[in-house]
């Protein structure tokens, strides 16, 4: 049988292909291209999908009381990652019928495979006390469906700041092609409110598990914190759009800079000097 | 900012139009994101030798006046979170004086000649009996809104019907939230840890046994403490702790928070144990197991004189190597003087460089002899606000779910005799999700058009 990190630096390169094919669509106006472009990203949600319960059956058979679900370190939650920002995007496809969003998604699915397959380890570790709780699997899982919701609207916010201003290129351009700023704002919107809902549940989760584990649910450690500082962030997002004149550019830039912390909370935490390592403030 | 504006009102106006403005919203929570930003590069909370150290007397006392090394606790950080919160009651309020008329209402108001001009409305017209046109829309009508009344307008009716006005509420429900957890959370978690304070504990704790699960790769599976919650000479309660699974009574909760190796060097041997020693004879070649125990002297065969293990040291140096754990022994030779022997466990082959007449060494399998030796590190805490706190986490979740992702949707359907035709108007608003209440229109349309037996004509 084929093993799961085989599978899933397959299904990389098929995520690859929806976005070639998205972009192909875009260009040439291929209505066969955007439908292929479209099966194709069903075929690389699913072999994801395959891949995640594969690696969770593949913890089981190792002895030694490794099992468990598959999203207990990096490698495991960008494969999540990149699954729930397939099957995100598909939705937004269907309910907004247009396909030129899938250039600026997919990549970011075929990214954040790309990086787990060949940036990090996909060893399959035990658990160690602290991670054994069914707050590891709501925490994850919450927590990136809202970074992918996230993900999708730095993506659509991307296309407005292209569009932006340009609403008069109607015509046949690329442009023109676009979906009009109103509705890449709408989306935008929609989005963010539903990331916002899964981030808040993600930070819940976290606090609740946090305290079953060491009897605290806040201590502003700096991932909690970050975590923090970009649910502040989409909280502005989402107020600023209740003021005059605040409607479209700064969204789309607040988005983006939400995104950017997501990412910072996600990876660049790490970078920072945590507990116990004040060391390398002397150097 | 707005607030310039009324220097000429009251004071409290004055102030009230301060705190109800989003601009004031938006102003904090980005405050709150970027200053938040500084306490994660900056560790919170070390010794002030470390801070002196890395920023310099100066840096060091200009930041320790600004409570930098604590900012999450200090003064300003909570001072904006104050702000926020007074902001959010403030804007509520003001909002509920006006929505709260729209919300709490028996019977909800259509004005009927704004739907008639919304540019999103629909019109049709359908063949067929009026009074069954009629039946058959208020029936569909009332299949999709919770609410649905017929009024007789100038030339026919208007059936009137909506769902979701409470979710109106939804916001609030938030923003309730919001304070309900800053609130829960300023009910103060006691900290002794740092403080030379001691609390007595209503009851006593007992622990029975602790034990330490390893995986193969030597990382930690589980640890476990057996517990015993001792009160008034009287055992009130047993069970065992694992991270993830706290004891909790009367409010103490009791974590099993870390755990280490035992102070006295880790590892003990048990002097009732039996230790089998290997003796090589270097005149024959031949091998001796004998079994021995802690300073139980023993003959070495072929009379090679007299052994006895005097100890056992869990680190040993030899020449300035580590060569971890070993037992010390003396070898009295027949007619010699007593010598001290050195037995390294990982070792076996390390006594021949003595160069004598015998090579000894313990057997493979002592290791299985010895008990490392744990502590347990429990973690106590009596948190009376977290009740409140998750009161609020489920409050924010619920309210988020209402305020994203239900609406306050209304619909007008006017129907009137027009000609040989019965006209059809379908119209309707929503406070959100236009999208979505398009297509529901869509189908309502749709839907209704299905009263007409003979022909389905839409006409915008």
């Amino acid at each position: 049988m084929i093993n799961s990190s085989l599978l899933l630096s397959i299904i990389t390169f098929v995520f690859g292909f929806a976005a070639l094919l998205y972009l192909i669509s875009w260009v040439f106006q291929k209505e066969v291209v955007g439908k292929a472009a479209t099966w194709v990203t069903v075929v690389a949600v699913a072999g994801d999908a395959a891949g995640i319960l594969l690696r969770w059956n593949e913890s089981y058979n190792i002895a030694g009381g490794y099992g468990h679900a598959p999203l207990s370190n990096i490698y495991e939650s960008l494969v999540f990652f990149s699954l729930t920002i397939g099957l995100i995007y598909l939705v937004v496809e269907r309910k907004y019928r247009n396909r030129i969003i899938g250039c600026f998604a997919m990549p970011l699915s075929f990214f954040a495979l790309a990086y787990a397959s060949f940036g990090t380890s996909a060893k399959i570790q035990p658990l160690i006390p602290a991670l054994k709780s069914n707050w590891l699997i709501a925490h994850v899982m919450t927590c990136f469906v809202g970074y992918s919701a996230f993900a999708l609207a730095f993506g659509v916010s991307i296309m407005y700041l292209i569009k932006a201003g340009k609403n008069e290129t109607e015509g046949n351009s690329l442009l023109g092609r676009l979906p009009t700023s109103a509705i890449l704002d709408e989306v935008t919107h929609q989005l963010i409110m539903f990331g916002f809902l899964f981030l808040t549940a993600g930070i819940i989760t976290g606090a609740v598990w946090a305290n079953s584990a060491w009897g605290r649910y806040w201590g502003w450690d700096p991932k909690e914190t970050w975590s923090l500082i970009t649910w502040f962030v989409y909280a502005t997002l989402l107020h600023a759009r209740l003021m005059r004149g605040w409607r479209g550019t700064p969204i789309a830039i607040l988005s983006i800079v939400g995104f950017l912390a997501v990412i910072f909370t996600y990876f660049g935490v790490n970078l920072l000097p945590g507990l116990h390592s004040y060391g390398a403030m002397k150097g | 900012m707005e607030n310039e504006a009324v220097v000429k009102g009251s004071y409290f106006e004055g102030l009230w139009k301060f705190f109800v403005s989003v601009k004031l919203t938006v102003v904090v929570l980005l405050l709150l994101a970027s200053l938040s930003i500084i306490g994660t590069f900056i560790p919170q909370n070390e010794s002030p030798a470390d801070y002196l150290r890395a920023f310099g007397p100066f840096l060091y006392h200009v930041m320790a006046t600004l409570d930098v090394f604590d900012m999450y606790r200090s003064w300003w950080f909570q001072g904006l979170m104050v702000l926020l919160v007074v902001n959010i009651i403030i804007c509520s309020i003001d909002r509920l004086q006006v929505t709260g008329k729209i919300i709490f209402t028996r019977n909800p108001k259509f004005n009927l000649a704004s739907y008639r001009r919304r540019k999103s409305r629909r019109k049709m017209k359908l063949n067929g009996d009026i009074g069954h046109i009629e039946n058959h829309c208020q029936a569909a009508i009332a299949k999709m809104f919770s609410y649905c009344k017929v009024v007789s307008t100038d030339h026919g009716v208007a059936i009137t019907a909506e769902k979701g006005r409470w979710t109106r509420l939804g916001v609030y429900i938030v923003h309730l939230s919001v304070v309900v957890i800053d609130e829960g959370d300023s009910i103060d978690t006691i900290q002794l840890r740092f403080k030379n304070e001691t609390r007595k504990l209503p009851f006593t704790i007992q622990c029975d046994d602790f034990d330490v699960q390893f995986y193969d790769s030597g990382a930690p599976k589980e640890f476990r403490s057996k517990l015993t919650i001792i009160e008034n000479g009287r055992v009130v309660m047993q069970k065992d702790i694992i991270v993830n699974d706290p004891l909790r009574y009367k409010g103490i909760n009791i974590f099993q928070s870390s755990y280490g190796r035992s102070a006295n060097q880790g590892a003990v041997l048990d002097s009732a144990k039996e230790i089998e020693l290997r003796f090589q004879s270097n005149a024959s070649g031949k091998t001796y197991n004998v079994k021995t125990q802690l300073e139980k002297p023993v003959e070495i065969p072929e009379g090679l004189g007299q052994f006895v293990l005097d100890a056992y040291h869990p680190q040993v140096q030899f020449r300035g190597m580590d060569v971890g754990s070993a037992f010390v022994g003396t070898l009295t030779p027949k007619g010699g003087d007593p010598s001290q022997v050195l037995l390294p466990i990982k070792f076996p082959r390390f006594d021949t460089m003595r160069k004598g007449d015998v090579v000894i060494s313990v057997a493979p399998g002592v290791e299985a002899l010895f008990k490392e030796r744990f502590f347990t590190g429990l973690q106590i805490t009596n948190d009376p606000g977290v009740t409140m706190v998750y009161i609020g986490f489920t409050l924010i979740v619920l309210g988020c779910m209402v305020t994203f992702f239900m609406s306050h949707q209304q619909v007008v359907v006017e129907i009137q005799p027009k000609g040989k035709n019965i006209a059809v108007m379908v119209s309707g608003k929503t406070n959100k999700n236009r999208v979505g209440f398009d297509h529901k229109l869509e189908r309502l349309v749709k839907n209704l058009s299905e009263a007409d037996t003979t022909e389905y004509r839409k006409v915008v």
